[in-house]
C-alpha cells in the first residue's frame, strides 16, 4: 500500500496534537468561561480541518456549499431565538405561598 | 486492476456522470444539515442545563471517564484520516488499498463502540444511569442526573450514527473488493465518507462538553 497523501497525514497529525492541547488546557483553571471557549475553539478548528481536507467542503460546488451553510444557519437560528426566552426571564421571589388544597376554584370561594 | 475501467452511463435525468455525482454528494450535504439541527436540539438543551446549573454539571463532568472518552477520540479522528485515504485510493482506482482502508474504518468504529460499552457498563455500576440505576449523594444530585440523561441520549443517538456508519463503511468494502469502483465511478464511497466525517465532528463538539467540562475544578 502506498504512503498517505502528505495533506491527509498532516491533517491528522494536527487534529492529534488539538486534541492533546484541549485535554491539557482543560485541567488549566483559567478565569470566567476561558476554558469553555478555548475547548469550544479548539473544537471549532478540528471540524474546519475535517471539512477543508477530509470533506473537501471548500472546493465542492457551490449549491453544497450553502447546503452546508444552511445547515449552520437554521442551528444559528435554534440558538438565537431560543435565547431571546431563556436570556430575557426574570426570576421573581414572591413570597411563600400557601400549599395548594385541591378546594381553590369551588363556588364560593373566589 | 486488469479489466477495463466501466465508464458509467448516467441515469437518464442526470446530462453527465459528474453531474450525476454531484449530485448524489450534494443530497448527502442537504441530509447532513438536517443532522445537525438533529444534534441541535439536543446541545441547546445542554447549554441550558450548563448556563443554569454550572457547579452541579462541573461535578457530574467529574464523573465522567477521561482516559476512555480521549482514546475514544483519538479513535475516531483516526477512523477519519483512514476514510479520507480510502477515498483517496478510491480516486485513484487502487482497489486493494481501498478495500483495507474501508476495513481499517470499520474496525476503528467498532474499536469506539466497544470502549463506549466499556463506558456505559462502568456508569451502571457506579450508578449513573438516570431512570434505571441511579443514585448521587451529592447536593447537585438532580442536576447530575439531568446531565447523565443528556449524556446517554447524545452518546446514544451519536452511537447509532456511528453503527449505521460501520455497516455503510463494511457495504463498501465488500463491493470495492468485488471491483464495483473504479477511478471514474466511486460515488458511493466519496458518500459514506462524507457521512462518516460528520459522525466524527460531532464527536469533536461532545468530547469537550461531556469530558472536559470542570476538569480545571477541585
Amino acid at each position: 500500500m502506498k504512503a498517505p497523501p502528505l495533506p491527509l497525514l498532516l491533517t491528522w497529525a494536527a487534529l492529534l496534537a488539538l486534541l492533546a492541547m484541549t485535554l491539557g488546557l482543560a485541567y488549566v483553571p483559567m478565569p470566567g468561561p476561558m476554558n469553555v471557549v478555548l475547548a469550544l475553539g479548539i473544537s471549532v478548528a478540528k471540524a474546519l480541518l475535517v471539512l477543508a481536507l477530509f470533506m473537501k467542503l471548500f472546493r465542492a460546488p457551490t449549491l453544497t456549499r450553502a447546503a452546508a451553510a444552511a445547515g449552520l444557519f437554521w442551528l444559528a437560528i435554534l440558538f438565537a431565538l431560543s435565547a431571546t426566552d431563556y436570556l430575557t426571564r426574570k426570576v421573581e421571589h414572591v413570597g411563600d405561598l400557601p400549599a395548594p388544597t385541591g378546594s381553590e376554584h369551588q363556588p364560593g370561594n373566589r | 486492476m486488469s479489466d477495463a475501467p466501466v465508464i458509467p452511463r448516467p441515469e437518464p435525468q442526470y446530462a453527465t456522470a459528474e453531474q450525476q455525482a454531484e449530485t448524489a454528494s450534494f443530497g448527502m450535504w442537504v441530509f447532513l444539515a438536517t443532522e445537525v439541527l438533529f444534534f441541535g436540539g439536543m446541545l441547546l438543551a445542554y447549554t441550558w442545563l450548563r448556563a443554569t446549573y454550572p457547579d452541579g454539571v462541573a461535578e457530574a463532568g467529574r464523573h465522567t471517564k477521561i482516559v476512555i472518552g480521549s482514546v475514544n477520540t483519538l479513535v475516531l479522528l483516526t477512523s477519519s484520516f483512514t476514510m479520507a485515504w480510502a477515498v483517496h485510493a478510491a480516486e485513484h482506482g487502487r482497489r486493494k488499498a481501498l478495500t483495507r482502508l474501508l476495513a481499517v474504518t470499520a474496525f476503528l468504529g467498532l474499536l469506539f463502540l466497544g470502549l463506549k460499552g466499556y463506558e456505559y457498563h462502568k456508569e451502571w455500576t457506579e450508578h449513573l444511569v438516570p431512570g434505571l440505576n441511579f443514585h448521587e449523594d451529592s447536593v447537585h444530585a438532580q442536576t447530575i442526573e439531568l446531565f447523565y440523561f443528556l449524556y446517554f441520549l447524545l452518546t446514544g443517538i451519536h452511537g447509532i450514527h456511528v453503527t449505521i456508519g460501520i455497516g455503510l463503511i463494511a457495504v463498501m468494502a465488500v463491493r470495492a473488493r468485488r471491483g464495483a469502483f473504479n477511478s471514474h465511478y466511486y460515488t458511493p464511497v466519496e458518500v459514506t465518507g462524507l457521512y462518516w466525517h460528520f459522525v466524527d465532528i460531532v464527536w469533536i463538539f461532545l468530547y469537550p462538553l461531556i469530558y472536559l467540562v470542570g476538569r480545571s475544578g477541585p
